[in-house]
């Protein structure tokens, strides 16, 4: 599995399904919830979509608004595996 | 004994029965804690003794800031035993901004007067020096007089079936909410007529993530379940937000067999929960989840029920309440132990005509409304037309109730009070219809948008947007449409930009920052339009319907 790819994947999601706008210029590093783009709901969604599209089960203490606030925690949270090493 | 307040069953059952379980707490990192009836009355004695000891005396209002815990518990209790009347006020998230939201802690005690704050030790300091000068003090878990609690006595004698027990906030996201004020014997009284329409018995285990400042969290998922003597299992909202099959998997663990839900959260469990997080969870014992607080939808239902089946839930465990803070909680219930009824009515006649006639489900204009049910005991429900004259069956009025559990008065507010209660009816300004005895609600407050069961004031989400540089003051509208996916409402706003040049990304990403960090709500979709977008009325308010209309005809931009 390359970040990459899990990269841009999650990105496409995020954008049609959580922003509604398949067009959003979403930068890796920007916040998506303390920003107001999504909501703390979103985050399940996310983790339903990481277990169906990657296979990784992410464990519930991470799934946190610091641990996932951007793109880019969240691609990192996903390369690291479901034990997080 | 007639039992007079909420504070003697409580003292009671830890005398009589002190080892008995009454609550479980999951803790954020899953982990579970357990308290008895002993520890429970041992943790609000010392929160009383406290109280006392910095000058807090029976009947004053007692602000609780703590978050979803044990201790927000112990503190709730610790009022009432001091005879005090607690408050539960929201607690901070990542998402507000920790100023503006102290701000609002210090608006909400000085309108209130609230004499003494409860808070984790961290906010201490940034709360007493906002409450300078205030007659209030701060209060934590570390003031607590353990020696003190040892020989404090419950309930005291100054306390009556008519002194105030504690206000609920009903709605809005200003701390000049009006405080729902709710004597003892009120509260006591719904605990026993709505444990009647449930069927309230002894081996029940209540689950419950609601949060406790809300009535259906605070009555349902805490008081109730705790005078009634039956376990309660509790989590954090924001816990389950995020991983919402922690709730299920604890129906599993810990036996559950009620439990109640908003709207939006059939959805939430039905779509964001993962496989993995239901393996080995059997869903059997469930004998009802009530769904309240927000408009019920027949399509909620039905997919919780499709993604569930499979682990045990029963169709005759759905259920439905129409529930409000000023009634202490709910008004109706519909029966346990069949489905709640669906009435498939014709969306165009119940708009034009306000008369709810039923048609063919097949139809591409019926709808389907879903029943809230039957009164409970000692509640009485009536549906009246503009001028006040009740209606018959089937036409949709606005929702009267008289009861024996309404509120005593909003906090302070006898203008606010006069105007609810008129000639012993309280007038809840939610429109709705009953059919074969049945209540139907078709519509909540003018203008109200509620969010995964939130209540938001269009009002307040405007007036943020009359703050940012770029675009017109009062010529911003906000509105709620619906999100089919989520089961509940989303917000939109349209903002009328003023003449020039404007970076437009930067504009809508200010609004959507600014509105989360003084509501935690997201907003569905800002339009940006140029001058004269926005439609008023003839006296220069803003029409939102029109607007609503308007933009969701497509031509916004």
């Amino acid at each position: 599995m390359e970040a990459s790819k899990v990269r841009d994947e999650l990105k496409a999601y995020i954008r049609t399904n959580l922003l509604h706008d398949p067009a959003y210029p979403l930068a890796d590093d920007e916040p998506l919830i303390t920003a107001g783009l999504m909501d703390s709901f979103s985050l399940a969604q996310i983790a339903v979509f990481i277990e169906t599209s990657f296979g990784v089960n992410l464990p519930d203490n991470d799934l946190t608004v610091p641990n996932m606030d951007t793109l880019e925690l969240i691609v990192a949270r996903v390369m690291a595996g479901p034990s997080g090493a | 004994m007639t039992v007079r307040t909420l504070v003697e069953p409580v003292a009671a059952r830890a005398r009589r029965d002190p080892d008995r379980h009454v609550l479980t707490f999951i803790d954020e990192g899953g982990q579970r804690e357990h308290f008895n009836a002993a520890q429970l009355d041992r943790g609000a004695a010392a929160f009383a003794a406290a109280l006392a000891a910095v000058g807090v005396a029976p009947g004053d209002l007692v602000i609780v800031v703590l978050r979803h815990s044990p201790v927000l518990l112990s503190a709730f209790w610790g009022a009432l035993y001091r005879g005090a009347v607690p408050s539960i006020f929201p607690y901070l998230t990542e998402k507000l901004d920790p100023q503006i939201y102290r701000e609002r802690i210090g608006t909400l005690v000085r309108h209130s007067g609230a004499r003494a704050v409860i808070t984790f030790p961290e906010f201490r300091g940034p709360i007493e020096a906002l409450l300078h000068g205030a007659s209030c003090r701060v209060l934590t878990a570390d003031d607590l007089p353990l020696d003190a609690a040892r020989t404090w006595e419950a309930a005291p004698l100054s306390t009556t079936a008519e002194s105030l027990a504690f206000l609920q906030h009903s709605s809005g996201t200003t701390g000049l909410q009006k405080g729902v004020a709710l004597s003892h014997r009120a509260v006591l009284r719904q605990i026993e007529a709505y444990g009647e329409a449930i069927g309230l018995r002894d081996d029940d285990v209540v689950v419950s993530w609601l949060p406790l400042y809300h009535d259906m969290g605070l009555i349902a998922g805490c008081v109730m379940p705790i005078v009634a003597g039956i376990p309660l299992v509790l989590m954090s909202p924001f816990h389950w937000v995020r991983t919402p099959g922690i709730l299920l998997s604890a129906i599993h663990e810990h036996r559950g067999t009620l439990c109640w839900l908003p709207n939006f959260a059939y959805n939430h469990c039905a779509l964001s929960i993962r496989k993995k997080d239901m393996e080995g969870v059997d869903l059997g014992r469930l004998r009802a989840v009530i769904n309240c607080s927000e408009p019920v939808r027949h399509e909620s239902h039905r997919r919780f029920l499709d993604r569930f089946t499979p682990y045990g839930l029963r169709e005759e465990a759905l259920a439905t309440c129409y529930a409000l803070a000023e009634n202490t909680f709910a008004a109706t219930q519909s029966p346990i132990g069949r489905p709640p009824r669906v009435d498939w009515v014709s969306r165009r006649t119940l708009r034009e005509t306000q008369r709810a006639v039923p048609c063919e489900a097949s139809t591409t204009e019926a709808i389907a409304m879903v029943s809230c049910g039957i009164p409970i005991p000692g509640t009485q429900i009536d549906i009246a037309g503009p001028g006040g004259a009740r209606l018959p069956e089937r036409c949709e009025g606005e929702i009267l109730l008289r009861s024996d559990c309404l509120l005593a008065e909003y906090y302070r507010r006898p203008d606010a009070t006069a105007e609810a209660l008129r000639d012993g009816w309280y007038h809840t300004g939610d429109m709705g219809y009953l059919a074969d005895g049945e209540l139907y609600v078709s519509g909540r407050r003018k203008d109200l948008i509620i969010v995964a069961g939130k209540n938001l004031y269009p009002q307040d989400l405007e007036a943020i947007a009359d703050g940012i540089p770029g675009l017109r003051p009062g010529r911003s509208v906000a509105f709620g449409v619906p999100d089919e996916n989520l089961g509940t409402e989303a917000i939109v706003m349209v903002c009328e930009l003023e003449a020039g040049e404007h970076d437009r990304d930067a504009i809508a990403r200010d609004l959507r920052k600014r509105v989360v960090q003084q509501t935690e709500v997201t907003l569905k979709d800002v339009r940006l339009v140029e001058e004269r977008w926005v439609v008023k009325t003839s006296s220069g308010k803003t029409a939102r319907a029109d607007n609503r209309a308007k933009y969701l005809e497509g031509r916004v931009g």
